[in-house]
């Protein structure tokens, strides 16, 4: 039985139908067109769907829309102030921190929500922050510099 | 050959790229717009690895246009160039090449136009950001204003030189790639966000392990569930279309536990996978054999070791996934493929259509490591489309369909035997490696090689895999022979006929294997003689380019702190990729305390000319790490009945906190040709860590992954 869900994306008071156990990934992509939170493994073990909830990173694929209801949701979407891109954003861009790009959102919401917490992580705390987070092309370290780079030029203050 | 081109293939210039020979319409590749921006179709497709960034620096330097006049557009089979598989890390050798001479031709055209127009010799005229003028700049005119008097119906012919590597602006330079900027702002790009108009939703019930087939099901039940369009049973193929991805899964659920399956043990034993490598039936051939004439067999003392590997998943981060939709008798297929060509011929081949009734055009999915799970999910959108007819099917894999179904890279073994003379040096060398073949890729062995056409008619299961030519650089042998100076070499391989584990092409093929077990031996030997093991390859080594890698990755690598610190280990590895590909050294530090961590990877790489130093330093990199997983964690578990490696919990890979430093130093050969950087790191980071492993504990751990247990294993053995 679908019902309505009212929550906050990106900032934005959204009202979407779907059904109790919709997953909020389900919802994000298919429900409001906003693809840049990936499915990789449908049960959290990826990281390549995780989005901000009340701040915190979750991963979307394995949120279920009851649970969803009122939070504030942030996507990889979400992360740029118009077209000033997050700095966690551009330091990916300046490391050429990835290759195929799939895994990238995901890491940038959890590197984006660590900036917030710690503004100048060192190498092993961003390390140990993405460690839920898999990429198979081998572009972690560029990762790693990318998001102590922006922590370096004061992404936290956001 | 249109008239008015300029004389063909002038005698001193060389053959033309084989790209061009089966393509040699300038128009399939380049179109130049009205608005001055250049369009480049090439055969090759994106994998994640930069390939479209290195293409369209290599086409802007050649027509001398900017970068942003450059579009490089997806790979289709109605419209691009058939360049064969984006695979082999041959796409910088053979589609940069052939880019290279299309656009020094087409460029050549535009300055006769230029010239005709503004009076000039063509000699005078200079071109620079997509305008040619006149010296002193004094006449312009731009290709935007010329593209419409520009003929590239024609031929490319070899008249033109592509230009010196002095002239070139973009080539040699770190420029950034050009499709990340969507890719950190999760802009809809890939095959996964594919929203065409009409589309529906797809899933496959795929059979609970490779050899079950189908003895019921009830698909009237799952027919009537609200926003199921339509439930597909065809010989062993099931499936489902419905509105939306949630309802097709939940209906897919309810399909897979209405049917009845019969299943048998065809699987081998995963904890001797050696003895079911051996066991064949196989096909034996010989890739080196000594010469009779040679030196005499003077050894003194022989040594032997076997090495071996699991099979390994893609275990791409997303999952496969395909859309497609007929139109009467034809039918349109989005794929992330890396041969949409062949994929287009083996959907012919399975339907019994037309070539020309199918279409195929790539759209990008997350990295590919070779042939995944991408042709079939093609395929079954293409059988599950034919139920709805004009509406576009949309068909993503399940992360267990992805880990379990997808053709995995062959477990191998290998047995090695050296005859080495008083100082220790190798006289004899022999080498036998025994796996599955390396490709089944579509249309393989005159089958169509898709999961789908397979399970449609069981009595036509996917033939056992092939291998690649020899001379093509081999699959199984692929890097058995090695680069040392032996004087007496007999390599064999054994293809095995009977293959109950599904695979094909993984990263760099039987190199990753051959390269463990050769560099790893060269190290046993090393420690027989008492010799250090630079020292002792480069007393085995005449390739001066070879010799230069190995040296240098020593430095980098520390090599002198070897030895000076307690639980902590240094080891080299080396190969040149194909014998004739990228020379790639790696020297490992791991610290072996718990548990063996890879500290640091110190890489040094000659790929000959460099079309962007950063983009070979990533995937070299890259390269690398994941070779660090496939040698310290990956393993594909099963039963004797089924895969049971389905999810990363059960199918794991190395964690960013597991990931080692990397640094990668590049060779500058300007004068060389390019070749490909992207399996050149595999085997020599395998055979490095593994020789740390043994510098650290003084143990040697033969058979991959080097886990806990694995050590524990050797220390009693």
């Amino acid at each position: 039985m679908k019902q309505t869900f009212e929550l906050t994306v990106n900032g934005e008071r959204r009202q979407v139908d779907a059904e109790d156990q919709s997953t909020l990934l389900h919802v994000l992509r298919e429900g409001l067109g906003l693809k840049g939170s990936r499915f990789g493994c449908g049960v959290g073990q990826c990281g390549a769907c995780v989005v901000l909830l009340d701040g915190r990173p979750a991963p979307s694929c394995d949120v279920p829309m009851w649970s969803a209801v009122g939070r504030d949701v942030t996507t990889v979407e979400g992360l740029a102030d118009g077209d000033v891109l997050h700095p966690v954003q551009q330091a990916v861009l300046d490391e050429q921190a990835a290759q195929c790009g799939y895994c990238v959102s995901g890491i940038l919401v959890s590197a984006a929500a660590l900036l917030a917490e710690n503004p100048h992580p060192d190498e092993s705390t961003v390390a140990a922050a993405l460690d839920r987070h898999l990429c198979r092309c081998g572009a972690q370290r560029r990762i790693v510099r990318a998001v102590v780079r922006a922590g370096a030029r004061g992404a936290g203050r956001r | 050959m249109s008239t008015g081109s300029p004389d063909p293939a002038p005698t001193a210039g060389p053959a033309l790229p084989r790209g061009l020979v089966a393509n040699p319409r300038l128009s399939r590749w380049v179109s130049v717009g009205r608005d001055g921006t250049v369009t480049v179709r090439v055969g090759k497709v994106e994998l994640g690895q930069g390939i479209l960034t290195a293409l369209a620096q290599i086409a802007a330097d050649e027509l001398d246009v900017d970068l942003p006049a450059i579009r490089m557009q997806a790979a289709s089979t109605a419209e691009g160039p058939d360049e064969g598989l984006t695979a082999g890390s041959l796409s910088v050798a053979d589609s940069g090449a052939a880019v290279r001479q299309v656009c020094a031709e087409v460029r050549a055209l535009f300055v006769a136009e230029a010239a005709r127009t503004l009076a000039a010799d063509p000699a005078d005229v200079t071109v620079s950001g997509g305008v040619a003028s006149t010296p002193g700049g004094s006449r312009r005119v731009s290709y935007a204003e010329l593209a419409d008097r520009i003929d590239l119906e024609r031929e490319v012919d070899g008249s033109v030189r592509a230009k010196a590597i002095p002239e070139s602006r973009l080539v040699g330079t770190s420029v950034p790639r050009l499709d990340l900027p969507d890719k950190i702002t999760g802009r809809p790009r890939f095959i996964q966000d594919l929203t065409l108009p009409g589309q529906l939703s797809g899933r496959v019930v795929r059979p609970p392990s490779p050899a079950a087939t189908l003895t019921g099901v009830d698909t009237a039940v799952v027919d009537a569930l609200p926003g199921v369009v339509s439930v597909l049973r065809d010989g062993d193929f099931l499936g489902v279309v419905a509105q939306d991805e949630e309802t097709a899964e939940r209906a897919a659920a309810v399909l897979a536990g209405t049917a009845r399956w019969h299943e048998e043990p065809t699987l081998p034993d995963e904890d001797d996978l050696p003895r079911f490598l051996r066991d064949g039936p196989a096909e034996s051939f010989v890739v080196a054999e000594p010469d009779p004439s040679g030196v005499p067999d003077r050894a003194v003392r022989r040594i032997r070791a076997s090495y071996s590997r699991p099979f390994l998943a893609h275990a791409s981060m997303a999952p496969s996934c395909g859309a497609a939709r007929w139109d009467g008798e034809g039918v349109s297929v989005w794929s992330h493929s890396q041969g949409i060509h062949a994929l287009q011929r083996a959907i012919a081949l399975a339907l019994g259509s037309d070539i020309d009734q199918v279409g195929v055009r790539h759209v990008e999915s997350a990295g590919s490591y070779g042939h995944n799970g991408a042709d079939d999910a093609a395929f079954d959108a293409v059988l599950l489309a034919r139920t709805v007819p004009g509406r576009p099917v949309h068909v993503r894999w399940s992360r267990r369909d992805e880990l379990t179904w997808a053709p995995f890279g062959s477990a191998m073994v290998a047995d090695v035997e050296a005859g080495v003379d008083a100082t220790g040096a190798v006289l004899t060398w022999s080498y036998d490696v025994w796996s599955q073949g390396h490709t089944a890729r579509p249309g393989y062995a005159g089958s169509p090689g898709l999961l789908g056409a397979a399970h449609q008619d069981r009595s036509r299961p996917v033939p056992p895999p092939a291998d690649p030519p020899v001379l093509a650089g081999g699959g199984i042998t692929r890097n058995a022979s090695p680069i040392y100076t032996f004087p007496h070499r007999r390599i064999q391989g054994h293809r095995l006929l009977r293959t109950p584990v599904r695979s094909s092409s993984l990263r760099s093929l039987g190199a990753f294997t051959n390269v463990f077990a050769v560099e790893s031996f060269m190290d046993e030997l090393a420690l027989a003689a008492g010799q250090d093991p630079v020292a002792y390859r480069l007393a085995q080594l005449a390739d001066p380019r070879a010799r230069e890698v190995l040296s240098t990755a020593a430095e980098l690598g520390r090599w002198d702190r070897r030895g000076t610190e307690e639980s902590v280990g240094y080891g080299i590895g080396f190969a040149r990729y194909k014998d004739r590909g990228a020379y790639c050294a790696v020297v490992a530090e791991v610290e072996a305390v718990h548990e063996v961590r890879v500290r640091r990877l110190a890489l040094v790489v000659d790929v000959g000319r460099v079309v962007n130093p950063d983009g070979v330093r990533n995937q070299i990199e890259g390269g690398a790490v994941q070779a660090t997983s496939w040698t310290l964690k990956e393993r594909v578990r099963f039963d004797r009945w089924r895969i049971t490696s389905a999810d990363w919990e059960s199918y794991p890979i190395l964690r960013f906190s597991e990931v080692p430093q990397v640094d990668v130093h590049l060779i500058a050969r300007p004068d060389e040709p390019s070749v490909g950087a992207g399996e050149a790191a595999q085997g020599p980071t395998a055979a490095a860590i593994a020789n740390a492993v043994a510098d650290a504990l003084s143990v040697r751990v033969r058979d991959l992954p080097i886990t806990t247990d694995r050590i524990v294993a050797a220390l009693n053995g």
